[in-house]
């Protein structure tokens, strides 16, 4: 197929794609880049950006960093928190996923398509929906407060919406966990159970099972589950926006979104985002190689 | 028991019957255990959403005590209710509108680069394919922010608002048709088309005729999850809106679900829930046709498996 038609045929086709994400993704990218190490015009506070990467400065990159690790670090206690909510909530994601996940790629039988569909159905509900779902039921005369007072017998009244870290983790496990279900649904669904069969008629017990041929076959799921949810949990702000809505639990991405909304910080909005995105460069590349192995392999 | 005794193909459908019960035999507590988990993940994930559809029917204003039925949040109250505020009714409209749009731009310029990848090899496309990749796991906040920068400190033709949010979305979007085909370009393989172009047709035709038809599936699903997510969109929406008439959906709840709201944000929420059910179900019924009359598998697994 080396002729001279299909030889322009196939760039041709990649053409409007690869022109898309020139114009906007990468120019774009170009500009934060130029509004994070340009300046702040001083008397009307608004960001001038360099568009000379030789004269960048890196004053804006100085006042973040200074407020994450100089003597006035606070923004540290935000990043850390994303960290660990992060953390917590991927474990909790994994834990919930991996029993849900394996009945149902092994044990659903005949109800497979429907569990199979109700997993999906989280993906197609608008995720705002979800949180005001919580919302609703975590008023303080909602339902959950009902419940744990029994119906108002015990005087105890839970706030749950304001400045509760348990609340945000939970809604971040509750808007993440399809994501890591799905991936971790097809690894599980791809192990033979003649396998199975085969290490259990060769002696193994159940834990032995899970933990020598199971857990090992499934690792490809946890990888892409953990980096899909993970990544962009590292940017989110509207769930702890929407459940909490205070300082106490505001994560990387909050601190974003307010330089963001502040007149003269958008020079500063863009260096967090900047420093952010280089923490996130290895786990983002190391998703695109698991994406292409898996090309392969299929 | 003696095995020798029982006919082998008893045996064989003695232990596929099992299998296929799946809930009986020595794994029958681990079975019962795991869908006693499986239940109760569901209920967790699907009881509140079905929670806020019940309280959008709710007589009074309360969204936590049920004050009777009624469908006064969506048709007859004079201010408050969808129909009559305009507020909501754009923000409806404006979500939906950026849905179609979307999903028309995106679905055919991934589909295109798909196939563009799947032939044409060298640093060009595996870098093109590189930075699709990563505008698919990189945090909505950076290409949201990055947006809002170019199209506030260069002097591009658009401003804020839909076009710019059309862009964004499309942007954001592009991976999912790009990964969806090209895993189905990857099983569909060169020699169909090889044969097509062996009988006389021209490399476009074998595209159109050959490759097209067989990639219907993966297209149907990207659009699909295409138009499902951009209704879901919040984070790009928010920072490239302009004003009122570009508010979405998701945006009206953010704004309002913590300032005592009524009962018609559920309403809302809940007929966006009703247009994204539906295009699932009518691309799930095309995607059954043509897969049936392809003579392919039609378990839902593999509807859901190419998600």
């Amino acid at each position: 197929m080396g002729d001279r038609s299909t030889r322009f045929l196939w760039p041709t086709l990649g053409l409007p794609a690869m022109v898309w994400i020139v114009l906007f993704f990468l120019v774009p990218f170009y500009v934060v880049l130029c509004v994070s190490f340009g300046t702040v015009d001083p008397v009307f506070r608004s960001p001038i950006p360099i568009w000379n990467p030789l004269e960048w400065q890196f004053s804006q990159v100085q006042v973040v960093w200074d407020r994450l690790f100089g003597p006035n670090n606070f923004y540290l206690p935000a990043v850390l928190r994303t960290f660990m909510y992060v953390a917590i909530a991927v474990a909790a994601c994994l834990v919930i996923s991996f029993p849900v996940a394996y009945f149902t790629a092994r044990y659903a039988g005949q109800y497979r398509g429907l569990v199979l569909a109700l997993l999906v159905a989280p993906f197609f509900i608008s995720y705002m929906m979800r949180m005001l779902a919580w919302i609703n039921l975590l008023q303080p005369d909602g339902l959950v407060n009902t419940i744990v007072t029994l119906g108002g017998l015990v005087p105890v009244e839970i706030n749950w919406l304001s400045g509760n870290p348990f609340t945000v983790v939970m809604g971040l496990i509750y808007g993440y966990v399809p994501y890591m279900l799905l991936p971790l649904f097809a690894a599980l669904d791809r192990i033979s159970p003649s396998l199975l069969e085969a290490a259990r008629d060769l002696g193994a017990s159940g834990f032995d099972l899970f933990r020598r041929v199971i857990l090992p076959m499934s690792i490809p799921g946890i990888v892409a589950g953990t980096l899909l949810i993970s990544l962009p949990m590292m940017g989110d702000y509207f769930t702890s926006d929407m459940l909490s809505k205070s300082p106490n639990t505001s994560m990387i991405g909050n601190l974003i979104n307010l330089s963001i909304a502040t007149p003269g910080q958008s020079g500063q909005a863009g260096a967090l985002l900047i420093l952010v995105l280089l923490v996130l460069l290895i786990p983002m590349i190391w998703y695109t190689r698991t994406n292409a192995k898996a090309e392969v392999r299929s | 028991m003696t095995i020798s005794a029982a006919p082998a193909e008893a045996i064989l459908e003695e232990a596929q019957g099992r299998r296929r019960r799946g809930l009986r035999g020595t794994s029958g507590a681990r079975a019962y255990g795991l869908g006693a988990i499986t239940a109760v993940y569901l209920l967790w994930a699907l009881v509140p959403v079905a929670i806020t559809v019940l309280f959008s029917f709710n007589a009074g204003r309360s969204r936590s005590t049920w004050q009777g039925f009624s469908t006064r949040w969506y048709t007859w109250d004079p201010n408050g209710s969808v129909l009559n505020d305009p507020s909501i009714r754009t923000a409806l409209t404006h979500t939906v509108l950026l849905a179609i749009v979307a999903t028309l731009i995106t679905v055919p310029i991934g589909v295109l680069f798909a196939l563009a990848l799947d032939r044409w090899r060298g640093r060009i496309p595996a870098g093109a394919n590189f930075l699709a990749l990563i505008t698919f796991v990189i945090p909505e906040i950076a290409l949201a922010i990055g947006l809002l920068f170019m199209v506030t400190f260069l002097a591009t033709p658009f401003g804020l608002g839909t076009t710019a949010q059309i862009i964004g979305l499309v942007t954001f979007q592009l991976a999912y048709p790009i990964v969806i085909c090209r895993a189905r370009l990857l099983t569909i393989g060169a020699h169909y088309e090889e044969a097509a172009r062996d009988l006389g047709a021209s490399a476009i035709g074998a595209v159109r005729r050959i490759i097209l038809p067989m990639l219907f599936p993966a297209i149907l699903v990207s659009a699909i999850l295409v138009f499902a997510d951009v209704l879901d969109d919040f984070v790009i929406v928010r920072y490239l809106s302009s004003d009122a008439s570009t508010e979405t959906t998701s945006m009206r709840i953010y704004q309002t679900a913590r300032a005592a709201p009524t009962p018609a944000l559920n309403a809302m929420a809940t007929i966006i829930l009703v247009v994204s059910a539906l295009v699932i179900v009518m691309g799930w019924l095309a995607y059954r046709r043509w897969t049936r009359r392809q003579g392919e598998n039609t378990d839902i697994g593999t509807f859901a498996n190419t998600l």
